[in-house]
């Protein structure tokens, strides 16, 4: 008792109004960072896998069963970006089929395959500046307005291909995914290349964090002097390349093309941002999240294949979890934001 | 009288009315064939579950919220209702209409809860529950069709049969929705309540209205009405197939319903204005293979119009709080 009386006085000009709150231990910034609880979900998850079936925990067959995944999560990486910059786009999916069905009618028309995929590469990036275009200079709702272009691109693609599947392409163009590089599949070398590009760009460069003070108040960074329009029409334009070179993959691994690929992939492009802890009014995020939140869905995906759920269940797990996860992320920020 | 002209031209509904004209006009001196009673038959039969749908989408787009999972609610209470016909032959029809639609106001609740208790956007929750519920819908039916013998003769003579004027049962069911949803969101409290909530989510509390009660409200209404078009579907459709039936409903709907003059941005829209979209559409949807003009068309022009009515809106907002600013300084 006569202890705590004596020391307090001593303690007490430690605690001057003038000086600020001591700073959260560096333990608890690192745990309450969204990105922590991906992981420790993508450790239970794999857990779970191999408890279900013996066979899961083989590496091979996780990165064979990765490929089909890493198409969707290649859009999710940019999408982070799009995120954090404070708006949204619903249309990659749709972006993804068009720009494959201009690639696959182009190859049959005769026109040259690099051509062709040039021609692709370009739609996309026109698809992308048609949604920058509404959303930036007509001012509209990204949310709603992509809406309106997902439906329409499906449309365009429906009426370029019909019904029928394009297929045919030469024999060094189909089956990506089942080509190597250091044991590791194309396109899942691909996936993380570009994560890494993209997270020492969001992290390291100027342009990287002006996209996060874009998403946390486009007025401040407009005043700042931040060209707000540019950066967001370029990761549009970039969406939609991004979405060119997903189809193009997909009809790889296909090794045919129809107007209705993809179809429903938006959910499952923008379930891995928010479960990679990216906070859907802008501002806040990681590629880091995204790209393990992509491991996640595949661990997660996979291990219900294995475990013999069927593939119309696994809708069920993915809606959860994109309800799930936003409101996890919601409260993580909610409790750290002060 | 100049004064009511002026405004009858203004009206968004007349624009919209015009444009239907114009469009029978042009597809008519096209094809003549166009322009007969069969026509007006086959679009009166291809928008009454859009336009049930397109109520309840209405209503929670004037509360400045949206509702995507329409179509997943659509094929669950169709579902359930075409198994509840398949398994219990001796079930009046009834029993499965009420099923149904309770089944869509206890889904579209589920969107509303999580709405308001987690404070999250109504269009990412719904995207979450469109795949939800669309996974239930496989795993109740086992991932299996209800066929066309399964369906009760009564409930398909719906969409066959006539008590008057040759006019189909199912299309006067549709437009006793939309006379109720008019009367409920022009004549009484709750319903003017609803355009407060979405002109100014602000300041609507601190009027005295239940926010919470309202939200719930409009998704509980959206889902209790596409439960109905569920009910319907096997009607019109004969047979409710988990991979298909309300695939892609709620794009269609949410395009009939932006074109009719409904503000994304909330407390703006109105009923005739709806209807009068959803007749846009059903038109134009039978007048592509009239003009042999491929049906694929069909979807690019969905879009089209989505993003042609959200610039619309926007110019016509403009142009009003201009006005409105005007007149302050001027007065």
């Amino acid at each position: 008792m006569s202890d705590t009386t004596q020391a307090r006085p001593e303690q007490k000009p430690a605690l001057s109004s003038h000086e600020a709150a001591a700073p959260r231990p560096l333990w608890q910034v690192v745990l309450i960072r969204p990105e922590v609880m991906t992981l420790v979900l993508l450790f239970v998850a794999f857990g779970v896998a191999t408890w279900l079936s013996p066979f899961f925990a083989d590496t091979t067959f996780i990165l064979e069963s990765a490929t089909f995944y890493v198409e969707f999560a290649l859009i999710a990486l940019v999408l982070t970006l799009i995120i954090i910059s404070g708006e949204i786009d619903l249309s990659p999916a749709a972006m993804m089929a068009f720009s494959a069905c201009v690639f696959a009618a182009l190859f049959k028309a005769g026109v040259p395959i690099g051509v062709a995929m040039g021609a692709s590469v370009a739609t996309g990036a026109l698809m992308g500046a048609f949604n920058g275009v509404l959303v930036l200079w007509f001012k509209l709702p990204s949310i709603i307005v992509t809406i309106g272009t997902l439906t329409l691109y499906r449309g365009l693609a429906q009426v370029l291909a019909g019904d029928r599947s394009i297929s045919g392409f030469p024999s060094w163009f189909i089956g990506i995914d089942w080509k190597y590089w250091f044991g590791v599949p194309i396109p899942v070398v691909f996936f993380v290349l570009v994560a890494i590009v993209l997270g020492v760009f969001l992290a390291l460069t100027v342009t990287g964090r002006q996209i996060y003070q874009i998403g946390t108040s486009p007025e401040a960074a407009w005043h700042a002097g931040i060209r707000v329009r540019r950066i967001k029409m370029s990761l549009f334009v970039l969406l939609g390349v991004t979405s060119s070179v997903a189809g193009m993959l997909t009809a790889s691994r296909l090794a045919s093309v129809r107007y209705d690929m993809a179809t429903g992939g938006e959910l499952q492009m923008v379930l891995m941002v928010m479960l990679g802890g990216t906070y859907i009014f802008g501002g806040r995020g990681s590629i880091a999240g995204t790209f393990l939140a992509a491991w996640l869905l595949i661990v997660i995906a996979t291990g219900m294949n294995v475990a013999n759920i069927p593939i119309t269940s696994q809708l069920i797990v993915m809606g959860l979890l994109l309800i799930v996860s936003i409101v996890a992320t919601n409260a993580i920020y909610a409790r750290t934001q002060r | 009288m100049r004064d009511f002209v002026r405004t009858l031209i203004h009206r968004r509904e007349a624009g919209i009315f015009a444009m239907l004209l114009l469009i029978t006009a042009l597809v008519g001196t096209m094809e003549p064939r166009f322009l007969t009673l069969e026509t007006a038959r086959i679009v009166a039969l291809a928008i009454p579950l859009i336009l049930i749908a397109a109520m309840g989408q209405m209503m929670v787009l004037v509360a400045r919220h949206v509702d995507l999972s329409i179509g997943s609610i659509m094929a669950f209470s169709s579902i359930i209702a075409g198994m509840m016909f398949r398994d219990l032959p001796d079930l009046p029809i009834m029993a499965g209409v009420v099923v149904a639609i309770a089944l869509g106001t206890g889904l579209g609740l589920v969107n509303g809860l999580l709405v308001v208790i987690f404070k999250l956007p109504s269009i990412i929750v719904t995207l979450g529950t469109l795949s939800l519920y669309r996974g239930l819908v496989f795993l109740v039916s086992d991932a299996r069709q209800v066929d066309p013998q399964f369906i009760p003769r009564s409930l398909i003579s719906l969409s066959q049969t006539s008590p008057v004027f040759g006019i189909p049962w199912l299309v006067i069911i549709a437009l006793a929705v939309a006379v109720a949803t008019y009367l409920f969101l022009d004549h009484t409290r709750l319903g003017r309540q609803i355009y407060a909530l979405g002109s100014n989510p602000v300041a609507a509390p601190l009027r005295g209205i239940k926010v919470v009660r309202v939200t719930l409200l409009v998704f509980a209404l959206s889902g209790a009405l596409s439960g109905l078009a569920g009910v319907l579907y096997a009607s019109r459709f004969g047979y409710v197939n988990p991979g298909i039936t309300g695939v892609g409903f709620e794009f269609t709907v949410i395009a009939a319903v932006v074109v009719g003059g409904v503000s994304i941005n909330g407390g703006v829209g109105t009923v005739l204005g709806t209807v009068l979209g959803v007749l846009l559409l059903g038109l134009v949807s039978v007048a592509l293979p009239v003009l042999g003009v491929s049906a694929f068309w069909q979807d690019v022009f969905n879009g089209a119009v989505i993003v042609l009515a959200l610039l619309i809106d926007r110019t016509v907002r403009e142009r009003s709080t201009r006005a409105l600013a005007q007149a302050r300084s001027s007065g």
